[in-house]
């Protein structure tokens, strides 16, 4: 305990130091800007970098959910269709019952949406199955779930005011809702992460699960709130996206996926888990967007884009270092 | 317990699977209109043989306790380029399977490479090598399109002296020419030994390194097979993401349906193939039960769920809770 790193009151600072990868992410987004201002000076003006922002924010708010659970060691395959969920169920509530529908449409899907994750949750804490098959099936059975929702009942797909308003208003100084919205998601993460005694049991629940167990953490519970919430996050982006696009629609959530865990991984967080934070998720996420952003206006061909961006994964992964040899 | 016991036990996630499939199956054929003829028979095999190939490739790393995510990709990326290269004369035909081949087990060769000197971990490097692939399988063919050589793809989805499905058969020898001796192999055991325990494997002497490099290499190279059978079937390519994600995604769940721990060290590529059958034929039931097709995303997904939740009666045979966290 003589060593000053150890001193419980500096942990959270040490969580989130800027570390190598998070320097990297950040160096790598002002190259970009410095790069793609020599294409164009657009890149630099603040409507561009605005926009980009607001475009980060779905992915955001997708990889601040896709972050808890990645911090306990798992993944969550079932995003694509939580996020669907969450944007369609919210739709068709605020169609079902009018007046009151607008009002509770945004809370009803993102339970939905939380709803899901508990059940993951159950399946990969109680029945420890694997998490990425349970959640795996989990996306099929919601995907089936929305077909016959769809299908069947016919529901309305149109967004709410609300939805629209939240998605794409710029009320205060020109800066998007859904700015303002991911910055609190991100501040709850980080408080829950860095200054509740659950960020903790995340953290080690992630590096060694059997060890937290014997120290007496309800690592089940742990499991299930990060799970919880990775739904619940996924189903608000869902219902952020429909008001973006002014409706829901089926598969809406599948581009959602890679990116969000390729975010979170290039932030930093250890995809094995225990360790991360949510400065690098937000380095990850704006990086991800202006990549995508800037080879779309270099008119780069789909073909192209794809390869870019595996490569530049690959490369920066290779750049933060590679993981430790696993022999001792 | 007997020698018989034993291999019973050991071998129950692959019974299962195939107890699973035969009862299955009984019902599709009994229930078929036309019941089981060589037609039906051949029209169900080329499809269930794709699945099944790819699943093999998925088991590969597994088995040593990694997971390949770019299956599906190398898949697509071998239909499209089969679609390109394989025509002409049969000649020219058979050279270019041989290219197409070859190119997918690059393409396992550089997931390999990266895994074993890159050091990073096999679920994100074959999530950003899947997007290079894809890539790739667009460059070669932006649209659907393309040709294929027919008298091949002929014989590859017909029958063999008109009763036997060939792609069946073709799988029966990749599994005897590839499967058999590769399990047999210094470096198929070696897999097994780096999936139960990388660190003892190392300590052992077993080479960690050549073991994962050939395991990432020959995922490659049946994915790819896959895809080649793939385009016999269509008779052309199309570099479809869905259809990736969907072959990368059910690849998985073929792959724990057929017994195979994604922990490591514990499985077989053949229970991968029956695993494979099943999800097939849940999609032939609920065609011969004329079930609404409004219902069969919902009960594929039950029957998905239900089949990997068979996973969890392990829990059941634990006595100290500690082992539940390994």
């Amino acid at each position: 305990m003589n060593d000053p790193k150890l001193q419980a009151g500096t942990l959270p600072v040490l969580r989130f130091a800027l570390d190598r990868s998070v320097l990297i992410a950040f160096g790598c987004i002002v190259l970009m800007l410095l790069g793609g201002a020599l294409y164009s000076r657009e890149f630099l003006s603040p409507e561009y970098l605005l926009q980009q922002l607001q475009i980060s924010a779905f992915l955001g708010i997708i990889a601040s959910g896709a972050m808890m659970v990645i911090l306990i060691g798992h993944i969550d395959l079932s995003i694509p269709w939580t996020v669907t969920l969450g944007a369609m169920m919210a739709t068709a509530v605020a169609g079902w019952y009018g007046e009151i529908g607008s009002a509770i449409a945004i809370p009803v899907g993102v339970l939905c949406g939380a709803f899901v994750g508990f059940l993951n949750g159950l399946g990969v804490a109680y029945l420890r199955l694997p998490s990425m098959i349970f959640t795996l099936g989990m996306n099929a059975v919601v995907q089936g779930l929305m077909v016959l929702h769809t299908g069947g009942f016919a529901p309305q797909d149109h967004a709410t005011d609300a939805m629209h308003f939240l998605a794409v208003g710029r009320p205060i100084f020109g800066v998007p809702n859904a700015l303002f919205i991911w910055i609190i998601v991100g501040g709850f993460i980080t408080y829950l992460l860095t200054r509740t005694a659950f960020g903790r049991r995340v953290y080690a629940v992630g590096n060694r699960e059997t060890a937290a167990y014997l120290s007496g953490v309800n690592t089940n519970a742990v499991i299930i709130l990060c799970f919880v919430l990775s739904g619940a996050a996924a189903a608000f982006a869902g219902v952020l996206l429909a008001g973006y696009s002014t409706k829901a629609y089926q598969a809406m959530g599948d581009p959602y996926l890679l990116p969000a865990i390729a975010a979170v991984v290039l932030g930093g967080t250890n995809i094995l888990g225990g360790r991360g934070n949510y400065l690098g998720t937000i380095a990850g996420v704006v990086l991800i967007t202006l990549l995508q952003s800037i080879l779309a206006v270099m008119q780069m061909p789909e073909a192209g884009r794809q390869i870019i961006y595996g490569v530049v994964i690959l490369v920066m992964l290779l750049g933060y270092g590679r993981g430790e040899i696993d022999r001792k | 317990m007997s020698t018989f016991g034993h291999r019973i036990a050991h071998n129950g996630g692959l019974l299962g699977a195939i107890a699973l499939f035969v009862v299955m199956f009984t019902i599709y054929t009994s229930n078929h209109p036309v019941g089981l003829t060589a037609a039906v028979a051949a029209t169900a095999a080329n499809k269930a043989v794709l699945l099944a190939l790819v699943a093999m490739a998925q088991t590969l790393p597994v088995l040593t306790r990694g997971l390949d995510l770019s299956v599906g990709m190398v898949f697509i990326l071998a239909n499209c380029l089969a679609s390109a290269i394989v025509v002409g004369t049969i000649g020219e035909g058979f050279l270019g399977i041989v290219a197409v081949l070859g190119v997918g087990a690059l393409a396992g060769l550089l997931n390999g490479a990266i895994v074993v000197w890159g050091r990073l971990q096999p679920i994100i490097t074959t999530l950003a090598t899947g997007a290079i692939y894809y890539g790739t399988a667009l460059f070669i063919r932006p649209g659907p399109g393309g040709d294929v050589q027919s008298d091949i793809a002929d014989f590859a989805t017909g029958q063999l002296f008109g009763v036997f499905p060939t792609s069946l058969a073709i799988l029966l020898a990749v599994v005897v020419f590839v499967w058999l001796p590769y399990r047999n192999s210094v470096l198929g055991r070696a897999a097994y030994a780096v999936g139960s325990n990388e660190q003892a494997a190392y300590m052992s002497g077993v080479p960690v390194q050549r073991a994962k490099l050939l395991a990432y290499t020959l995922a490659g190279l049946l994915a790819a097979l896959g895809g080649l059978m793939l385009t016999f079937n269509t008779y052309s390519g199309e570099a479809s993401s869905p259809i990736a994600g969907n072959y990368t995604l059910n690849s998985i769940a073929a792959v724990v349906i057929g017994g195979t721990s994604l922990f490591g060290g514990w499985g077989s590529a053949i229970g991968s193939i029956f695993g494979a059958f099943v999800l097939r034929t849940i999609e032939d039931l609920l065609f011969v039960f004329n079930l609404d097709p409004l219902w069969q995303p919902l009960f594929q997904g039950i029957v998905l769920l239900a089949a990997v939740s068979l996973g969890a009666v392990r829990i059941l045979r634990i006595r100290n809770r500690l082992e539940l966290f390994a």
